[in-house]
């Protein structure tokens, strides 16, 4: 048992702190979004074979779908949507919560009263049926999809912070910092935030997991990512057919989704347990 | 096996595990014995292994730590080869644990009784009926007030001297032969501390127990154990008897503790109390600081602090002393302006400070400076030494770059750390050198006024000593002012030329700090000089005979006027005391001091008849 955990810690990159390693796995991410596909072989929507839900071949390495189109290529242009538009989203949640959750510890009692009832409304409806009813009233383009999800997870990530800023609000090192006079920015940004790096990055790293899988299940129930463009959820529900054929065209994408999730979730807690 | 030694421990070695997979040794080749009925003390510094030796006596050792080595005999038993099982027994029967904060150790949940009787249920050693007679039986002994009922209460209803005094009974309670006691009275007030540690002693001393007692205080050892053993880095350095020990001691790190412990009144003068408003750096007058609803006069409902006046002469130390929860880290931040003041003045340097330190100007906020308590909280762990510094003196003076890291350098040369601290995150420094570092980032704002909340408080006397020294060497080539919060007397004698008494918000007498333990004081401050415990073996049983026969109750604000130390006094009036304002006598030598009894009356307090009882008045 001892004998491989060593084996195990002589395995791992000495030279990476936690942080980067969640920053690494996420940057292997958002460059094969960005660059993934110009290196498809065919257009996402061409045809390529009568085949539907053919096999893995030479001509189409991860097979065809249920028109007939090349998985592969479809695979790299769904990765490209639903990392870019949970990362937009995570960033727009993250950034509001993270900064009002900080912001409301120095802030008038009033304050944390307006934002905090506010967040625990958004937070009280379920995420799926808000998501639902926006997207209904708003329609879906991407940028409504983005700010659906940047709404609804912006109040886990503004509790979070508001706990964690008001455990370092009360450090004396603030109360030195704000008997000298510092300005409220500067608290927040050089005193505050630095200390809530760690917890901070594994709640973004949760807040962009759930974000996939929302956009997965909206997508699934075709309400997310809309035709011609294409996402990983919507790659499960038009193939959802090519079960009963047991075909790569819906098992593939839903191990994409695996994949993305549990891997870094495996890295965060890999962080945490530092 | 003679039972001459109740504990006897050989060659004891104890390691803690690195993550790495290697051991760090924690206790070294520790022996030591205790015979039957005596108390011994583990002396030692934070660090130095002695609640691990402690721990080990009752089969524990923290996750992370083992046994590496040697034999513990405790009462007959080889502790270190017993199962689980056998130690379950063992513990609670044969020996019992009283730590350190007792505030902690309680479940809030549960009521005192239920805590407290639940050993001597878990071992089947009585029925609860005999389990609750017993525990009211250990309650009268510890002279807790109402033995019958105050079982019924839960931890929160109760204060901290009261909830030792609980844990000792919840230890007793199994009649073990044996307790181990972690810092007991650390956590509590001077005043409260005599009370616990007498009832302790009787209780101890009335049983045959045999007691270990884990402390840094040597005045503590002096009053309560027989033996004692000093440990430094886990090993033992010295022991013998308590006597032997503190009258003579032979190992120079024994010497150095008992110096520290020992520290001597300053030497120089005290600055003069009667002084021109000029020559004072700082002047509080009535200042109120409080909470609650306002009163029709604009006034919070509930009071902090209550006309508070004050005076700091320049270039000089005033000692701010006064028992926990009077009101004197309130003080320290209403003068650095986080805490705003409902009415009242504050002038520094001869103009009028604002409430809030937002309002304040940068010059002002730049010439006083707070230093605050916790060395672990008082430095951002996220920045380096040297950012921290230079953010000072970025911000204040404007200096960047090389000047910056320079002038950074010259601080910590005056507050003795070496320059390559500059480098180091606070994680990686010791408390008296975050202490240091905190001081140095005062200095640097050049200020004329520092106030010390309690810096000396979370220290081991060596280093606190150290700092103290620094203080005053710093005040003499700088010429700063301080203010000291503290509850520490002997650091007030130390280093400070007037202290003023705070009690429940009030002022009650401001006096120059060499005369505390002499002429006229206020009934409060000789309570709290007389409960400081001296390294004198029979002080503890001289100054409970000084005191009032009955239990102290707790500090209550009274709203009504009248004197607020009123319920606890022995020398107090009723039917004038209890109303109308307090007046202030003002001494020959400018001390003042709150109490409606003449200057010559608290001069010679043995000269006044005993206060009535209490109850008589209550009824």
């Amino acid at each position: 048992m001892s004998g491989m955990t060593t084996g195990f810690r002589a395995l791992r990159l000495p030279s990476l702190t936690p942080a980067q390693r969640v920053m690494g796995l996420f940057g292997f991410w958002l460059v094969l979004a960005v660059c993934g596909p110009f290196f498809a072989p065919y257009a996402p929507g061409q045809i390529i074979d009568t085949e539907v839900f053919a096999p893995l071949s030479h001509r189409h390495w991860l097979g065809t779908d249920y028109l007939g189109r090349d998985l592969g290529s479809r695979l790299l242009y769904a990765v490209r949507y639903t990392v870019l538009i949970c990362t937009l989203s995570t960033a727009f949640s993250c950034g509001c919560g993270i900064l009002l959750g900080i912001a409301t510890t120095a802030t008038p009692a009033w304050m944390e009263q307006v934002a905090g009832r506010l967040m625990d409304g958004i937070l009280s409806i379920p995420s799926l049926l808000c998501a639902l009813l926006v997207i209904a009233a708003f329609g879906d383009s991407l940028l409504a999809l983005v700010l659906t999800l940047g709404v609804i997870y912006t109040p886990g990530a503004y509790r979070t912070s508001r706990a964690l800023a008001l455990r370092i609000a009360r450090m004396d090192y603030i109360t030195v910092a704000v008997a000298r006079g510092e300005g409220a920015l500067f608290i927040i940004w050089r005193e505050i935030l630095p200390n809530m790096r760690g917890p901070l990055l594994a709640d973004v790293g949760l807040r962009f997991i759930y974000a996939v899988l929302l956009l997965s299940n909206l997508s699934f129930l075709g309400l997310g990512v809309q035709p011609p463009l294409v996402d990983l959820g919507s790659l499960v529900r038009e193939n959802v057919l090519g079960l009963v054929y047991g075909s790569g065209a819906v098992i593939l994408p839903t191990i994409v989704i695996g994949v993305l999730t549990v891997g870094i979730n495996l890295v965060l807690d890999g962080t945490s347990r530092r | 096996m003679s039972r001459a030694h109740m504990i006897s421990v050989r060659n004891l070695d104890i390691v803690g595990h690195r993550p790495d997979g290697g051991t760090v040794p924690i206790v070294r080749d520790v022996s030591l014995e205790v015979r039957e009925g005596q108390m011994l003390a583990l002396i030692g510094e934070s660090g130095s292994g002695k609640t691990t030796i402690a721990l080990s006596l009752l089969g524990h050792v923290r996750p992370g730590c083992a046994i590496s080595g040697g034999q513990i005999t405790v009462a007959g038993h080889d502790v270190t080869s017993m199962t689980r099982h056998e130690l379950r027994g063992f513990r609670g029967r044969t020996i019992s644990y009283v730590a350190q904060n007792a505030g902690t150790a309680f479940n809030p949940a549960l009521s005192i009784a239920q805590q407290v009787i639940e050993p001597a249920r878990v071992h089947w050693a009585m029925t609860r009926q005999q389990a609750e007679r017993k525990m009211i039986e250990l309650f009268r002994a510890l002279a807790l007030p109402e033995p019958e009922t105050i079982g019924a209460r839960y931890p929160y209803q109760l204060s901290g001297g009261q909830l030792q005094r609980l844990m000792a009974a919840m230890a007793l309670i199994t009649d073990p032969e044996i307790v181990v006691f972690d810092e007991p009275t650390t956590a509590l007030d001077v005043t409260t501390q005599i009370e616990v540690l007498a009832a302790f002693r009787a209780v101890l001393a009335d049983r045959g127990i045999t007691g270990v007692y884990v402390t840094h205080d040597l005045a503590i050892v002096a009053q309560i154990a027989d033996h004692a053993v000093v440990l430094r880095h886990g090993q033992v350095r010295e022991s013998g008897t308590v006597a032997r020990i503190l009258g003579n001691p032979q190992d120079e790190y024994t010497r150095e503790l008992v110096a520290a412990c020992r520290i001597p009144p300053r030497a120089t003068p005290c600055a003069p109390m009667a002084s021109a408003r000029e020559d004072r750096v700082l002047d509080l007058s009535d200042v109120i600081v409080g909470y609650g609803n306002r009163t029709a006069e604009g006034l919070p409902e509930r009071r902090i602090l209550d006309h508070v006046s004050l005076s700091v002469p320049r270039g000089s130390t005033l000692g701010i002393i006064g028992e926990s929860g009077c009101g004197k880290s309130t003080l320290a931040r209403t003068i650095s302006g986080l805490q705003p003041w409902a009415a009242g003045q504050v002038v520094f340097r001869g103009e009028a400070l604002a409430p809030a330190v937002a309002d304040r100007t940068r010059e002002q906020r730049r010439r006083l400076q707070i230093v605050a308590q916790n060395a672990d909280l008082v430095l951002n762990p996220a920045w380096r030494i040297g950012a921290t510094i230079e953010r000072v003196l970025t911000f204040f003076h404007g200096m960047k770059g090389a000047e910056a890291r320079a002038e950074a350098m010259r601080l910590l040369d005056m507050v003795r750390l070496p320059h390559a601290l500059l480098e180091r995150y606070p994680a990686e420094l010791s408390g008296g050198q975050k202490q240091r570092v905190n001081f140095a980032r005062a200095l640097a704002a050049r200020p004329d006024l520092v106030l010390c909340d309690e810096i000396t408080a979370a220290l081991d006397p060596v280093v606190a000593a150290a700092i103290l020294e620094l203080m005053a060497e710093l005040q003499e080539t700088l010429g700063i002012s301080y203010i000291f919060i503290t509850h520490d007397l002997h650091a007030v004698r130390a280093v400070c030329d007037q202290v003023a008494v705070l009690y429940a918000g009030h002022v009650v007498e401001q006096c120059d700090s060499q005369s505390l333990t002499a002429g006229a004081h206020h009934p409060y401050t000789r309570l709290l000089v007389s409960s400081v415990p001296e390294m004198r073996a029979g002080w503890l049983a001289d100054a409970m005979a000084l005191r009032h026969a009955e239990g102290a109750p707790a500090a209550q604000r009274r709203a009504d006027g009248g004197c607020q130390f009123f319920s606890r006094c022995d020398m107090r009036m009723p039917g004038q005391c209890d109303r109308g304002p307090v007046p202030v006598h003002t001494l020959p030598d400018g001390a003042r001091i709150a109490c409606y009894r003449s200057c010559a009356d608290l001069a010679f307090p043995g000269g006044v008849a005993p206060a009535a009882p209490l109850h008589s008045y209550e009824s």
